[in-house]
């Protein structure tokens, strides 16, 4: 349910740009999909193929760039991935502080087909 | 024939939060300082907004209830005399900005003051999507175990003030206040927690003083 409405999203991010590009139809899209940003491509693909159906998208190329989620001590300087059950910094085992980075959620790129 | 790459790179929330924003500043300018307010199911969303209300009688309230299909939450706060509306989503596992923006018609806005909005059940996916609040407040119960803000770390991270429910139960649930607060603090440096008891109305002075202060 949740990737439903955030498909349709994608469809139209991606129609609008194409037709901005006198575009016959996308042949793919990739999408940034950061570890942390609550979303799953396995479902967004399943929803995809229902959706894009009688648009520019159908039959394109789903591409997922997934990023992994990494926090940041400001003691070591250094971003790392944490661990289950802890924020420690594998250094110097004190808590470090969350960042931006596997939290994306954005259409990078598409590729179309034109006349 | 020809194929050519197009760079796009949009935020697929863009138009989700657009409408947030426009949300957030139309009841802004209205004086209706706006809430989201975001837990477990249990956790005790509505109890907390009725001991609020209750503390903040002084000031109109207004609450949006969203559930994915009941309205016994809406129908204790209209029995309260709460001018509150019912959101149910059907399924959906969160509130969005357009729901929201649609379902304003619903309330009066008389007068300026606060609207909290109780988002559904859920430690996941409301703290994914704006929806047109002011703040965050993040409804966490004793009961549910000390180890929330590591399994559940964007909620906790993303919340403006925290209330620690159910606080008496602490005893009966082996609740960690050490392990609890330090995974709070990893993930948020700056939001309150504040303990409150919905029983006893326990805390709640306290929470409603800083929701004032912060509303200005």
């Amino acid at each position: 349910m949740h990737e439903y409405p955030i498909t349709e999203q994608i469809i139209k991010i991606a129609s609008e740009k194409a037709k901005e590009n006198n575009a016959r139809s996308i042949t793919r899209i990739t999408l940034v999909v950061g570890e942390q940003s609550g979303f799953i491509g396995e479902s967004i693909q399943m929803y995809f193929d229902i959706i894009s159906k009688d648009t520019l998208c159908e039959g394109a190329v789903l591409e997922m760039e997934n990023i992994k989620a990494k926090w940041y001590c400001p003691d070591c300087n250094i971003h790392y991935a944490r661990q289950p059950f802890s924020f420690a910094c594998p250094d110097c085992g004190n808590d470090g502080m969350p960042t931006n980075i596997g939290k994306e959620f954005y259409v990078k790129d598409i590729e179309i087909e034109t006349e | 024939m020809a194929e050519k790459e197009i760079q796009v790179v949009q935020n697929i929330f863009d138009e989700n939060d657009r409408i947030a924003f426009a949300t957030q500043e139309k009841l802004g300018k209205m004086g209706v300082f706006v809430v989201n307010i975001m837990g477990a199911p249990g956790a005790g969303k509505t109890s907390s907004i009725i001991n609020l209300i209750q503390q903040l009688s002084e000031n109109k309230v207004y609450v949006i209830e969203g559930d994915i299909e009941s309205d016994i939450d809406t129908v204790k706060l209209k029995e309260l005399g709460i001018e509150a509306i019912q959101i149910n989503t059907n399924g959906a596992c969160h509130l969005d900005a357009p729901t929201i923006q649609s379902s304003l018609d619903g309330l009066s806005f008389d007068k300026p003051g606060l609207l909290f909005i109780e988002n559904i059940g859920n430690l996941v996916c409301p703290a994914e999507f704006q929806i047109g609040e002011h703040i965050k407040m993040l409804i966490c119960s004793a009961a549910e175990g000390s180890d929330k803000p590591y399994k559940y770390p964007l909620a906790f991270e993303k919340a403006d003030v925290i209330l620690l429910t159910k606080c008496d139960l602490k005893t009966y649930v082996d609740f960690n206040d050490e392990f609890f607060l330090k995974g709070v603090r990893a993930l948020n440096k700056t939001a309150p927690v504040f303990e409150v008891n919905a029983k006893t109305g326990q805390g709640f002075e306290d929470v409603a003083g800083w929701l004032l202060q912060r509303k200005g």
